[in-house]
């Protein structure tokens, strides 16, 4: 079943969005108990990139040497940070397994994460000088106090519950995903697709890497595939209708742009709230009302319909 | 775990929130109309007070204040009484209904009055997808506009929407009545089996076997009837959509049937 949320400010203006969305998934939490994901926007910090990775999964085995093993790996991956030429900033342990470094960095995304993605188990979540995806299993609230949430402050945001249909319950398989190796954009997503194969054979030729067996994660990869040949959010997002197969809605986020597409049968759920300084999706009205406590007007958008707003 | 949220649900070992619950009895009853306020409740404990109201108290018109999106309220009531709702329901909002009357001043999520026998509904705002599926009797206004598959698997009653409806609208439909005032999806009435469909705006698309009818007199009389109950205006102009009938294949042989005869 899974359930879907975004907000975004429309004026730019920060607001505790790691709150906010923790209220909105954990009103849906009847759609997904399994993982929760979050991909948050902040403003950065003086230019500075932000990596989020995992050198374990949340139920991988845990032998006799793993604690061993992660600090081997740990101090790996600042190693190769400085080998590129990044100057660490700082380096946060949110779980044993998560971890969240700030650095700068100006050279070659991709060659940064491929280097990274080389040490064993290890996996980018997230890689931009705004965006910050936290996933986890369980739900909302055990996520936003693991990893501490509730101070993070943004502009726009998605989120994901997951009741896992396609692939294994993990880390790897949770959303939000992020589109490697380009900064700044990810992806939450609720239904199944059906060219799912081809698509991944497709691009893993175009030399994109694959970290789940989770069909949503070549909705990331396609879009940002489209947008490095100089495509808009909004025209890949278009073309997306016509060469992703099955049924879907998802919500797709840059740095300054929050869009949603839903397929052309409209099978899965959306509802929208617009207003002047705020608009919020998510898959039932109970997600939008926790952050609004008025009566409001929202509405469902019809198939093919591409939506994209600016903040 | 910390309050993230305002409210704290507790989960029993099967997930089922709230296995046992009481009604709250907090209702107000003046001069005949019962209310309360659902900010504080649970879906189950509103339900449970309007149940209390209606079957126990006996209480013929009840107005729930807040109800803030919840989903399955006024499920499964079998009698003639008047509800108000005042503000949005989420999904399945008042399901297997047989009798009341009941007036939503906000939205409604998916499947909105799924397998409603007989009553009325209205609803000031907009819809979700499956807006009365498998309605079997009674009216059903929507003022606003509504998603995908309004009236799947339809078999009796009126479904009037106010607005636009999205794809598949129709889909499957058996018996009864679907009045747009709007545009209409793609695959408007697809495979339908019998029922009429009116559509006043534009229509994307026609499913299968669903075609244009034609219209008689008594169509004119059911729509300004209607029009003239919920006050909703002079009617605009409609198209009249219904089952060409050419997949009626009832009486053609299964291959291993046809064997048989031959």
């Amino acid at each position: 079943m899974c359930g879907i949320a975004g907000i975004i400010y429309r004026d730019g203006s920060e607001h505790a969005i790691g709150a906010e969305m923790t209220r909105m998934l954990q009103s849906m939490k009847h759609r997904g108990p399994d993982s929760t994901g979050f991909a948050l926007y902040g403003n950065g910090e003086n230019g500075n990139l932000v990596m989020r990775y995992k050198l374990a999964d949340a139920n991988t085995p845990r032998d006799f040497d793993f604690e061993d093993r992660l600090r081997r790996h740990r101090t790996e991956v600042e190693a190769r940070l400085v080998a590129l030429g990044g100057r660490i900033d700082e380096v946060e342990e949110e779980t044993p397994y998560a971890f969240r470094v700030s650095f700068g960095y100006d050279g070659d995304l991709k060659l940064l994460a491929d280097f990274v993605e080389d040490i064993p188990e290890a996996e980018v979540l997230s890689l931009g000088r705004a965006l910050e995806i936290v996933k986890d299993l369980g739900d909302a609230e055990s996520v936003h106090d693991q990893y501490g949430l509730a101070d993070f402050k943004g502009t726009h945001a998605i989120g994901h519950v997951r009741m896992a249909t396609e692939s294994e319950v993990d880390i790897a398989g949770a959303h939000p995903y992020w589109a490697y190796p380009y900064s700044d954009v990810a992806v939450v997503h609720n239904g199944q697709l059906t060219n799912y194969f081809m698509w991944r054979r497709r691009l893993e030729r175009a030399g994109r890497r694959f970290m789940s067996e989770c069909d949503s994660e070549i909705i990331a990869v396609y879009l940002a595939e489209e947008m490095s040949k100089g495509a808009s959010l909004q025209e890949s997002m278009h073309k997306s209708l016509d060469e992703l197969d099955g049924v879907f809605t998802y919500i797709a986020v840059t740095k300054d742009e929050l869009g949603v597409a839903k397929d052309e049968l409209a099978a899965k759920p959306l509802v929208l709230y617009e207003s002047d300084d705020l608009v919020a999706l998510a898959s039932e009205e109970i997600a939008i009302r926790q952050l609004v406590d008025h009566e409001i007007e929202t509405y469902d958008p019809y198939e093919r319909e591409v939506l994209v707003w600016q903040r | 775990m910390a309050a993230v949220g305002e409210r704290q649900i507790s989960y029993d070992a099967r997930g089922l929130a709230e296995p046992v619950a009481d009604a709250p009895r907090t209702a107000v009853v003046e001069d005949g109309v019962a209310t309360f306020d659902a900010r504080e409740l649970t879906t189950r404990t509103i339900n449970l007070e309007l149940r209390r109201l209606l079957y126990e108290e006996g209480v013929g018109e009840v107005v729930v204040q807040n109800p803030q999106g919840r989903h399955s309220l006024g499920v499964g009531i079998l009698r003639r009484c008047r509800i108000r709702f005042e503000g949005s329901l989420g999904y399945f909002a008042c399901g297997l209904i047989d009798g009341p009357e009941i007036h939503i001043t906000g939205r409604v999520g998916w499947s909105a009055c799924e397998n409603m026998m007989s009553g009325v509904v209205v609803v000031d705002g907009n819809g979700g997808s499956l807006t009365g599926a498998a309605m079997r009797g009674g009216d059903l206004l929507v003022k606003g506009r509504v998603g995908a598959r309004t009236g799947i698997d339809q078999k009796g009653g009126t479904i009037i929407i106010g607005g636009s409806v999205g794809s598949m609208t129709g889909f499957m439909m058996q018996r009864g009545r679907m009045i747009i005032c709007g545009d209409a999806g793609p695959g408007l009435g697809d495979s339908m089996y019998d029922g009429t469909i009116y559509v006043a705006g534009t229509v994307k698309s026609l499913g299968i076997d669903c075609v244009p009818g034609e219209w008689t007199d008594a169509d004119t009389e059911l729509i300004e009837r209607k029009f003239r109950i919920y006050g909703l205006g002079s009617p605009p102009e409609f198209q009249k959509f219904v089952c060409g009938k050419v997949l009626y294949n009832y009486d053609s042989l299964e291959p291993s049937e046809k064997k048989l005869v031959i």
